[in-house]
């Protein structure tokens, strides 16, 4: 077997044997990169490494694997439990340190690199994602650690540490590979041959699998006393020994402190860890388009007071309901290029929107499929209707938000007034060109926003004479403009109002938004 | 032609709730209304039976300064949760009104809350306050606690009632002063 060991671990191997370290683990340490190693059973590895030690007579410097060894000038070598040369494959001859690595838990993975890298374990984590109905054709695995294993790799990193440097001074603590990386490199391969799946280090189909070992949590609690810094209570983690705060600590320990706190090496567990729940996620998908809205009682989100609902349906569930069961997704979050009250109907092009769908199960959906979709949403109901429904990256979505505030947007409002009017009294408005307007926060959402005066522009207006007390103002402002209390002045919190300029109380009593000028999503060819 | 239009029903028609304090503090008259939006923000303002709009009286001056030390000029919120404005209980005086006939009145806030804003524009055109008392000539805007934004009003009478006051008011007759 292969396992790309130099003459130079054998020292650092046999320490590790002693302290009780499982066959993965040793690889581990001993910086063997190479994959295939990882994938062999616990009892080759075991039997391998063996092997490895039998044949070293002391003299020889070759590589295990059969590769060249560059250099190395013969070691000073091993004054302590040299090995018997001539015992070979008896493993009981290796005398006092090796039954321990063969049965116990190892003192470094507390077993995740002995009983969670098979076939067996393979096959059950794949169940578990069988039985979530994903559509995928390749994952990630995500691995989660106790993190007192960071404490215990610490230990056993001071327990070889002098070796590892006669081996070669540039190797260091981060040079080991990781319990994270040896896991999956022995066990990714067989999850993705059972599913079927390509297994990447990035993908948007994330299998995440874990490990507890309870009887060990208490290795940590010595570095609160010794590095209470790294410790600070967060308000939503469950316990401050998270990794990040261990690892942490365990840089900024001395090692004579950490010895003095912690056996090196570590003490053998009596139990090997558990397993965690397997969990999968997949990453959200955008879904943008644009939104009509013909219903004057129909708000754009759930209104809500005092938790109890107090209209019926919302454009975001009427858009949204029929995506979510389509994606098999979890929930959903809605934005749109600015929105409109509840009374106020948006015409036109409509409103720019992106939705983002949590934990799809489905994903994949192709133009037919996006517009069969759409029409779905358009037929579910008469109070609005969506165009340009396409899927977007996330990057793409901020596209809607960009400049939004100089954007234009276009109004046509009702408009009542109290002084009998005539079409020539509506003239003056057609001449006023980017009307400069103060604005103090509405009354009407003063309750929920800062208050504030905010100078907007109202580009131009036009008008449609009805009758001695109503016309149709059409409006082109930028956008953030609060075109109701243009109209009314809102006690005189805006000024000029229409009101003002028209030197007569006015009113409004309908409002449509004409058109929202943002050039995003793009529009999709009928 | 007579213009037989009815109009809709107005702004404070569709959004607040009017509530009257009458004859504050023992005072003839000095009847205060207090617009209440269904967000629960209030708009202070004069009754229309309120003396100053009578008789037609002119304004001579407004101050919101109520005391050496405490101007309501100088209010300032800021966030969302309006931190730093003065929190007013029902006595508490927002401005003094001087008339040109040299009757002066104080207008009082009628409901406890916290002052989000006073009326600046009635300072330079104090006739604001008598062509539109209701609307661009109102005195504060206050914001109830969220608890209490119910239990403000139980001392104020509603619409109904306030008429009821006005209408025997002229008919029986006036002490005379
Ligand atoms: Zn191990």
């Amino acid at each position: 077997m292969m396992l790309s060991l130099k003459d130079k671990d054998r020292p650092v191997i046999r320490k590790l044997l002693a302290a009780g370290c499982c066959g993965r683990c040793i690889l581990r340490f001993c910086c063997v990169g190479k994959y295939s190693s990882y994938q062999q059973s616990c009892e080759d590895i075991h039997k391998a490494l063996l092997a490895f030690l039998s044949e070293d007579d002391g003299e020889q410097s070759h590589d295990a694997s059969g590769e060249a060894e560059m250099g190395d000038p013969p070691c000073k070598k091993m004054k302590l439990d040299s090995p018997q040369p001539s015992s070979g494959e008896n493993a009981s001859a290796e005398g006092v340190s090796e039954p321990k690595a063969q049965s116990g838990v190892c003192v470094a993975c507390v077993g995740v690199l002995q009983h969670f890298c098979d076939q067996s374990y393979a096959k059950q984590v794949s169940e578990v994602v069988r039985k979530g109905e994903y559509q995928f054709d390749s994952l990630m695995l995500a691995v989660s650690l106790p993190a007192q294993l960071s404490v215990r790799e610490h230990s056993c990193w001071l327990h070889i540490k002098k070796e590892v440097k006669e081996k070669s001074m540039c190797l260091d603590k981060e040079d080991m590979v990781q319990v994270k990386d040896a896991f999956k490199w022995a066990v990714q391969g067989l999850v993705g041959k059972e599913l079927g799946a390509s297994v990447l280090t990035n993908s948007a189909f994330e299998v995440s699998v874990g490990f507890a070992h309870p009887e060990t949590d208490g290795d940590c609690h010595f570095l609160a006393t010794e590095c209470p810094d790294c410790f600070k209570p967060t308000k939503n983690k469950a316990s401050v020994f998270t990794r990040m705060a261990v690892v942490k600590a365990l840089e900024k320990i001395s090692d004579t402190k950490f010895l003095r706190h912690y056996p090196c090496p570590p003490v053998s567990p009596s139990s090997q860890c558990t397993p965690l729940e397997t969990t999968c996620l997949r990453a959200s998908v955008f879904i943008a388009g644009r939104y009509n809205k013909f219903s004057r009682e129909l708000p754009q989100t759930p209104w809500v007071i005092d938790g109890e609902r107090r209209m019926e349906g919302s454009v975001e569930e009427l858009i949204a309901n029929p995506l979510l069961s389509a994606f098999k997704a979890d929930g959903f979050n809605f934005c749109s290029s600015g929105r409109e009250d509840v009374d106020v109907r948006t015409l036109g092009n409509g409103r720019p929107f992106a939705i983002e769908l949590l934990n799809p199960h489905r994903a994949k959906f192709n133009k037919a499929e996006m517009r069969q979709l759409q029409e779905t949403i358009n037929t579910s109901s008469d109070k609005i209707r969506v165009r340009d429904l396409q899927i977007v990256t996330r990057e793409a979505t901020s596209r809607m938000k960009v400049g939004e505030e100089e954007k234009t947007k276009s109004y046509s409002a009702l408009i009542w007034t109290q002084k009998p009017i005539t079409p020539a009294d509506l003239d003056f408005l057609e001449n006023i060109k980017e009307l400069k307007i103060d604005q103090k926060t509405p009354l009407r959402v003063l309750h929920r926003r800062p208050l504030a005066i905010r100078q907007r522009l109202i580009h131009s207006m036009s008008t449609s004479y009805l009758d001695t007390h109503h016309f149709t103002l059409q409006l082109r402002t930028q956008a953030g403009t609060y075109i109701k209390e243009f109209v009314h002045g809102d006690f005189g919190r805006t000024k000029p109002n229409l009101g003002a300029l028209m030197e007569t109380e006015v009113d409004i009593l309908e409002l449509d938004v004409e058109s929202v000028d943002v050039d995003w999503p793009p529009a999709v060819p009928e | 032609m007579a213009e037989t239009h009815e109009r809709s029903p107005s702004v404070i028609d569709r959004y607040y709730t009017r509530w009257y304090k009458t004859d504050m503090k023992g005072r003839s008259c000095e009847d205060h209304c207090i617009l209440q939006h269904s967000n629960r923000i209030c708009i202070i303002t004069l009754a229309e039976s309120h003396p100053i709009l009578q008789q037609g009286r002119k304004i001579k001056s407004i101050d919101y300064r109520i005391s050496d030390g405490c101007s309501r000029l100088n209010n300032k919120v800021s966030g969302k949760s309006k931190r730093g404005g003065q929190f007013l209980t029902e006595f508490a005086p927002l401005c003094r009104i001087m008339c040109t006939d040299d009757t002066e009145y104080t207008i009082f806030s009628c409901i406890r809350g916290r002052l989000l804003e006073v009326n600046e524009d009635i300072l330079k055109r104090p006739d604001l306050l008598l062509e539109k008392p209701s609307t661009d000539g109102y005195i504060a805007v206050i914001l109830p606690k969220l608890e209490e934004s119910k239990t403000i009003t139980k001392d104020l009478l509603t619409r109904e009632q306030y008429e009821d006051v006005v209408s025997k008011r002229s008919t029986q007759p006036q002490e005379s002063l």
